[in-house]
């Protein structure tokens, strides 16, 4: 497909000086740490952004703080881009490389360095995933609250570079409330801890700017999280409706109400389907919308929320309310919402918005979602975080037919600017990468955005580390 | 004398902010001044306040997000939230009491301090409930960051770097934040008669109980009398508070209270001596003395926090009580600052920092408040804030390792 979003032009001297800069880190780095031949780079040239891929010049995969150290070191002094990189499961483009740079990913380190309960804490490495840290202190009755659908795969590196979210982060917020402290790389090689086992940290707040920084201040190769004791039990509930619109202002009603539940999923009808015949959670075809709402706690506790979300959902005429009878219909229900991604994969290429929209917008901005993909001649299938406004549209299209994908990329760009003119933002969760890099203009001014820019350059005087993101490539500050 | 600017809109500070920095003239940046104490003594040409750029922007209740301009007093925001049934989550402490200041709380000051309270450890801090800000930066340039929705990725996120910089960044002009509802009911199950070591014990255990306790505090025999007008029962005081739909928080209660009953025997507050007795934990009560006594908050691992007193009390005269499952420790010094020690111990147990929040004159002129960082922290947090203030003109000082 022709590509609209530009990259940066690759430094031809960084190009040129290929096999002596594959030499050196070779140098740097342990045997199998280092991919220089274009079949082990192939793996790397994109993430789940799958329309754009570049090869870049060489991958390392780092054991230790120390390797990443001398890599950065080398890379800054040498004026040569590096990309880093988790499990590559960004669906805005943030971990596609470039020819010029080196890939540092950091699936080597993928250990789990302490768990202190007593603390409520682990520290990890960076290539740890996810789903891993819940996994390992399930058993004793704790977990880590932040879950991306990619859970199984993405990394706690990935998640601190795009300030990841989930289902449950309505109750639990997202990485940057759950995240203790990092250790962390900076350019020119020198390493920092930001943060611990303390609540907080004297100084700015600089974790707090490192999480969500797309990997541009620097690479995070350690990090202490908050652990948070299970409840006692969770349940979903379907609540199927006649009407999006009913469902969307059922979710503001419920927020509104005082009730917070743990998480409120929507999905429309082409959602529904798609999901359903994928994960056989019993979703109901019958019905327009579907919210899954979750409450925790003991039985009594669940039945009393429930008894109030019911009341409200009532008066937005629900059609259907099921509730889970058991831990596995409740598994198959979240699975099917998981899954929704790679679902939809299957039966269509498709590009996710993921704008955030005060509650009130949700049903506007839903209606003329459904027009803008309609005008364009496409389909769309919606799945999202409903309760804190976190949308998801995915814009249907085949990505063999350049016309269809560049419709599909036009009307993407038009729902962002929707949601920003809302009183939303372009992107809740996924990050800006190069996909909504271009739009940035649309939510910030030329000062917003220069005194961004004014701070990432206070760590990263050169714009080497992931240079293509998140801000517009004219009118960066020179070095 | 100095001279004292009061823009009444953000144009006006932009524009007293652009002479300044044009003539590198340094201004100390207020909102009401009642932590005007906290970190190190600024010394400006002129001062800066906000405090008429005063009122509550927007409050949509059924969102669960509010925005005020800066100088509003903080009163006014809880006091319009508490009509609504809602509150700000992470309970600001009010400095008043320990620092012995009057006037009126900003809620731009209390953003801009990251002024947090008991809730903090399982809520978030003010820096957590924050989602959008504007502020004038040291070029005299509005700026705006974040926005009013929950979630948002959208570029640096400058408003967490806002929240806790103490005005040596930006002057606050508007702050958005989130809130949440009044729970219903509350509660607060008391642990009679353990020491500090038992009661870190029993607080790591009530964290690890699915019942979600909201405020875990353990208040020493020394400061016991000093809460609800000595309404606690005889000894030390763990206390562990519960809140939510009143039918659950009585039931968390007995769960809560059979946990730990093999710690020692428990009571129970109600609802109106919880709300009392956490207001006093939040604005440290023993001590608002009306001394200049040096205190000190430690914010260490909740492991730390009774190992740390226990260490310093062999060398030296301090009382402490325990906020925070025993992360935050609120130390009272009988006689000098003993700044060197303090710091080598939260050093020695497990890390975290100590901030003197309250000194004579003579100490604080002396002792950095703040945890003085690594080098090379320093430095980027210095470039940092080089990004914003070029010039160097907003309150000078007040980070300043050494003072």
């Amino acid at each position: 497909m022709p590509e609209t979003i530009g990259f940066l032009k690759p430094r031809q001297a960084v190009l040129d000086r290929r096999g002596e800069i594959i030499a050196d880190l070779a140098d740097l780095l342990p045997e199998g740490c280092l991919i220089s031949d274009e079949r082990g780079l192939k793996p790397f040239e994109t993430d789940a952004f799958l329309a754009y891929r570049r090869l870049p010049l060489a991958v390392v995969l780092p054991e230790t703080t120390e390797q990443v150290a001398a890599v950065l070191k080398y890379c800054s002094r040498y004026g040569i881009p590096v990309v880093p990189r988790g499990a590559g499961t960004s669906l805005s483009g943030g971990a596609i490389p470039q020819e010029d740079a080196i890939v540092v990913g950091l699936s080597k380190m993928s250990r789990i360095l302490d768990v202190d309960l007593f603390n409520r804490t682990a520290t990890v490495q960076a290539g740890v995933t996810n789903l891993y840290i819940s996994e390992a202190v399930g058993a004793d009755g704790f977990f880590y609250a932040p879950d991306p659908s990619s859970q199984l795969a993405c990394t706690i590196g990935g998640n601190i570079g795009m300030n990841s979210g989930g289902a449950h982060c309505l109750k639990y917020g997202v990485t940057t409330n759950n995240l203790l402290g990092v250790k962390m790389v900076l350019f020119d090689g020198t390493v920092i801890e930001l943060g611990g086992k303390a609540l907080d940290a004297p100084g700015y707040d600089l974790l707090g700017l490192v999480c969500g920084s797309e990997g541009q201040l620097g690479i995070v190769t350690e990090a202490t999280v908050r652990l948070i004791a299970k409840p006692e039990g969770a349940r979903p509930v379907l609540f199927g409706f006649a009407a999006s619109e009913a469902a969307g202002s059922c979710v503001a009603d419920i927020i509104g109400s005082g009730i917070i539940p743990v998480a409120i999923e929507f999905m429309d009808k082409p959602a529904i389907e798609i999901c359903e015949a994928f994960a056989h959670a019993g979703y109901p075809l019958d019905v327009e919308a579907l919210l899954i709402v979750e409450v925790e706690g003991s039985e009594a506790e669940m039945e009393a929320m429930l008894q109030g979300i019911i009341e409200i959902a009532r008066r937005h005429g629900v059609v259907t309310i099921k509730e889970s009878q058991s831990a596995l219909e409740a598994a198959l229900i979240w699975k099917g919402r998981k899954s929704a991604f790679g679902a939809t994969g299957r039966v269509a290429d498709y590009i996710c918005m993921d704008g955030t929209v005060p509650l009130s917008q949700l049903s506007h901005v839903l209606r003329r979602t459904g027009e803008i993909v309609a005008s364009y001649g496409l389909r769309v299938a919606n799945v999202f975080h409903a309760g804190d406004g976190n949308m998801h549209p995915l814009i249907l299209y085949n990505i063999n037919d350049p016309a269809d994908a560049a419709r599909a990329e036009a009307a993407g760009n038009d729902i962002l600017k929707l949601c920003v003119d809302a009183g939303g933002c372009l992107t809740g969760e996924h990050g800006v990468g190069i996909e909504k890099r271009d739009l940035m203009h649309h939510q910030y001014n030329k000062a917003d955005l220069d005194q961004q820019m004014a701070v990432r350059a206070a760590f990263d005087p050169q714009w080497l580390l992931n240079p293509s993101k998140v801000f517009p490539l004219e009118g960066r500050p020179q070095a | 004398m100095i001279v004292h600017f009061e823009p009444a809109s953000e144009e006006g500070i932009a524009s007293v902010v652009r002479s300044a920095a044009a003539e590198r003239v340094t201004l100390a940046i207020v909102g009401g001044g009642t932590r005007s104490g906290l970190g190190n003594p600024v010394r400006a040409d002129r001062t800066l306040s906000t405090r008429r750029l005063s009122g509550i922007v927007t409050y949509n209740p059924a969102e669960m997000t509010m925005s005020a301009l800066a100088g509003t007093p903080l009163a006014e925001v809880e006091a319009a939230l508490a009509a609504k049934g809602q509150m700000l989550s992470f309970e600001p402490m009010d400095h008043r009491g320990i620092l012995g200041t009057t006037g009126e709380p900003t809620i731009g000051g209390t953003f801009a301090a990251n002024v947090s309270g008991p809730r903090r450890y399982v809520a978030g801090a003010a820096r957590d409930s924050l989602l959008g800000v504007r502020f004038v930066n040291g070029r005299g340039e509005l700026i705006k960051a974040g926005g009013r929705v929950m979630k948002n990725v959208t570029g640096l996120d400058l408003v967490k770097l806002m929240a806790g910089s103490y005005g040596t960044l930006g002057i606050l002009t508007e702050v958005t934040f989130k809130v949440l509802p009044v729970p219903p009911a509350a509660a607060t199950v008391v642990v009679e008669g353990l020491n500090d070591a038992q009661a870190a014990a029993v607080m790591a255990e009530a964290m690890a109980q699915p019942v979600e306790v909201s405020g875990a505090a353990h208040l020493p025999e020394s400061v016991r009398g000093r809460f609800i007008d000595g309404a606690l029962p005889e000894g030390a005081a763990t206390v562990l508070r519960l809140e939510g739909l009143a039918a659950s928080v009585e039931m968390r209660a007995e769960k809560l209270a059979a946990a730990l009953s093999r710690f020692g025997s428990a009571s129970k507050l109600d609802a109106g001596q919880t709300k009392a007795l956490w207001a006093e934990i939040r604005d440290v009560k023993p001590y608002a003395d009306g001394t200049a006594r040096p205190l000190w908050r430690l914010s260490v691992p909740p492991s730390a926090g009774q190992q740390l007193v226990a260490a310093l009390r062999l060398q030296t005269g301090v009382d402490a009580f325990y906020d925070w499952q025993g992360g935050l420790v609120w130390l009272r010094m009988e006689a000098e600052a003993e700044a060197e020690l303090v710091r080598r111990y939260v050093r020695a147990l497990g890390g975290g920092h100590a901030t003197l929040v309250r000194a004579d004159g003579e100490a604080r002129a002396r002792i950095p408040a703040f945890e003085p960082q690594a080098p090379a922290v320093a430095q980027l947090a210095e470039r940092v804030r080089a990004s914003f203030d070029p010039a160097r003109i907003f309150n000078p000082g007040r980070l300043a390792a050494v003072a």
